[in-house]
C-alpha cells in the first residue's frame, strides 16, 4: 500500500476539516495532489503535528480535524497519544502512516520494523477507537467511518516506505502557515 | 492552558482548572504544549504555557522548530527552579542555564518577583508576544511563588 494512493482515496473526504501534517513525505505528497488554504503541514518540530491537532479540536469543538502522522513522528511524542485520550476530543482523527522506516532523512528503520506496535500503544494509552489497515480500500473506509463518527479515532496505516522525488514544495512555511490561520478564521464568522 | 505541574505550581494550575472560561490540558511532556498553543493560535484562542524551567528546557525544539520558525506566539509562565535560595540539589544545573538560554533563543523574557506586578507583566507579556507573533517568557521566582 502506498501512501500516496491512501490520500488520493481521501483527497475529497478533507475539503470540509482542518488538516495537519508531519514534515516530509507526508507534506510533500498531500501538497502534489493540489494544496487547500485548509491544509497545514508541519514541515519540523517532529512530533507536534498530533499536539497541535489537539490545540484545534479543543479549541473549536465543532470542527472535524485530521491529523496525518507517521511512526517516526508519533515515537518522538508517544505522550501525545496520553494527552488525546485524556481529553478525546470527539471530531479528531488520527491517523498515522507506518512505514517502519525516518523515510524522509534517509531510510533508516524505527521501532515499529522489530515489533513495536503502535496500535497497541495508542489502544493501552486509551484512545476509544484505534485500527490497522494494510489496503487502500481499507484505508477509505476506515478514514471515512472515522471522519462521520464522534469518537477520538487513531488508524495505523501500513504503507510502503516509498516517497515522493522532492520533498520541497513551493509553498513557503509562512504563507502555510497564515494563510491556515485566516482560513480557520474566516469559517468563524461565516 | 497547557500545563504540566510542580509543586510552586499547583496552586495556578487549580486556578486554570476551577475557571469555566479556560481549557486547561494536562501534558505528558512540556514540549507538547507548543502544539496545543500553536493549534489554539490557529483557532483565534490565546492560550498560555505553565511550566518548570526544565520543561522549558526540554521544550527548545518545538519553540524553534516550530514556534520561531512559523512565528507563533507562545505565552511561557516558567518556575525558576534553581535559582538563589534552592534547597533541592536535582533543581540547580536548570537554574544556572535558563537565563542564558532565553537570550541566546532571542526569547523577551522578564523576571517576575512581586505580586503587585503580576497582573500587569503577564498582560504585557501576551500583548508582545501576539504582536511579535513570538514566544515570550515570565521567569515565576521562589520570592513569588513560595512561603519559605
Amino acid at each position: 500500500m502506498l501512501r500516496l494512493d491512501c490520500l488520493r482515496s481521501v483527497y475529497s473526504e478533507l475539503e470540509n476539516c482542518l488538516v495537519v501534517t508531519i514534515m516530509g513525505a507526508v507534506a510533500a505528497e498531500l501538497h502534489s495532489l493540489g494544496h487547500r488554504p485548509n491544509f497545514f503541514y508541519l514541515q519540523h518540530a517532529m512530533g507536534l503535528a498530533s499536539s497541535t491537532g489537539l490545540g484545534l479540536a479543543l479549541c473549536l469543538p465543532e470542527q472535524r480535524v485530521i491529523v496525518f502522522d507517521g511512526d517516526g513522528s508519533l515515537l518522538m511524542n508517544l505522550g501525545s497519544l496520553s494527552t488525546m485520550a485524556r481529553y478525546r476530543p470527539k471530531k479528531l482523527v488520527h491517523v498515522v502512516f507506518d512505514n517502519e522506516s525516518l523515510l524522509s532523512v534517509g531510510g533508516f528503520p524505527t521501532a515499529t520494523s522489530t515489533g513495536t506496535d503502535l496500535e497497541g500503544i495508542a489502544r493501552a494509552a486509551g484512545i476509544p477507537r484505534v485500527t490497522t489497515v494494510r489496503s487502500v480500500e481499507s484505508f477509505k473506509s476506515a478514514v471515512t467511518d472515522a471522519m462521520r463518527g464522534s469518537e477520538l479515532t487513531t488508524i495505523i496505516a501500513k504503507v510502503e516506505a516509498k516517497g515522493p522525488a522532492a520533498y520541497v514544495t513551493d509553498l513557503s512555511l509562512l504563507e502555510n502557515r497564515f494563510q491556515f490561520r485566516r482560513h480557520i478564521q474566516t469559517l468563524k464568522t461565516s | 492552558m497547557s500545563a504540566l505541574p510542580e509543586t510552586w505550581l499547583v496552586h495556578l494550575i487549580r486556578l486554570a482548572d476551577e475557571d469555566p472560561k479556560m481549557i486547561l490540558v494536562r501534558l505528558a511532556k512540556e514540549e507538547e504544549g507548543i502544539g496545543i498553543s500553536a493549534g489554539a493560535h490557529f483557532a483565534g484562542v490565546k492560550s498560555a504555557m505553565l511550566m518548570q524551567n526544565h520543561g522549558f528546557l526540554a521544550s527548545i525544539n518545538g519553540i524553534v522548530s516550530f514556534a520561531h520558525l512559523y512565528k507563533i506566539p507562545l505565552l511561557m509562565l516558567i518556575s525558576y527552579r534553581g535559582s538563589l535560595g534552592e534547597r533541592d540539589p536535582w533543581q540547580t544545573q536548570g537554574g544556572n542555564v535558563t537565563e542564558p538560554l532565553l537570550q541566546a533563543l532571542r526569547i523577551p523574557y522578564f523576571v517576575l518577583d512581586a505580586m503587585d506586578s503580576v497582573r500587569k507583566r503577564i498582560r504585557q507579556a501576551q500583548t508582545l508576544a501576539e504582536s511579535s507573533l513570538q514566544p515570550v517568557a515570565l521567569l515565576l521566582t521562589r520570592d513569588l511563588m513560595w512561603e519559605e
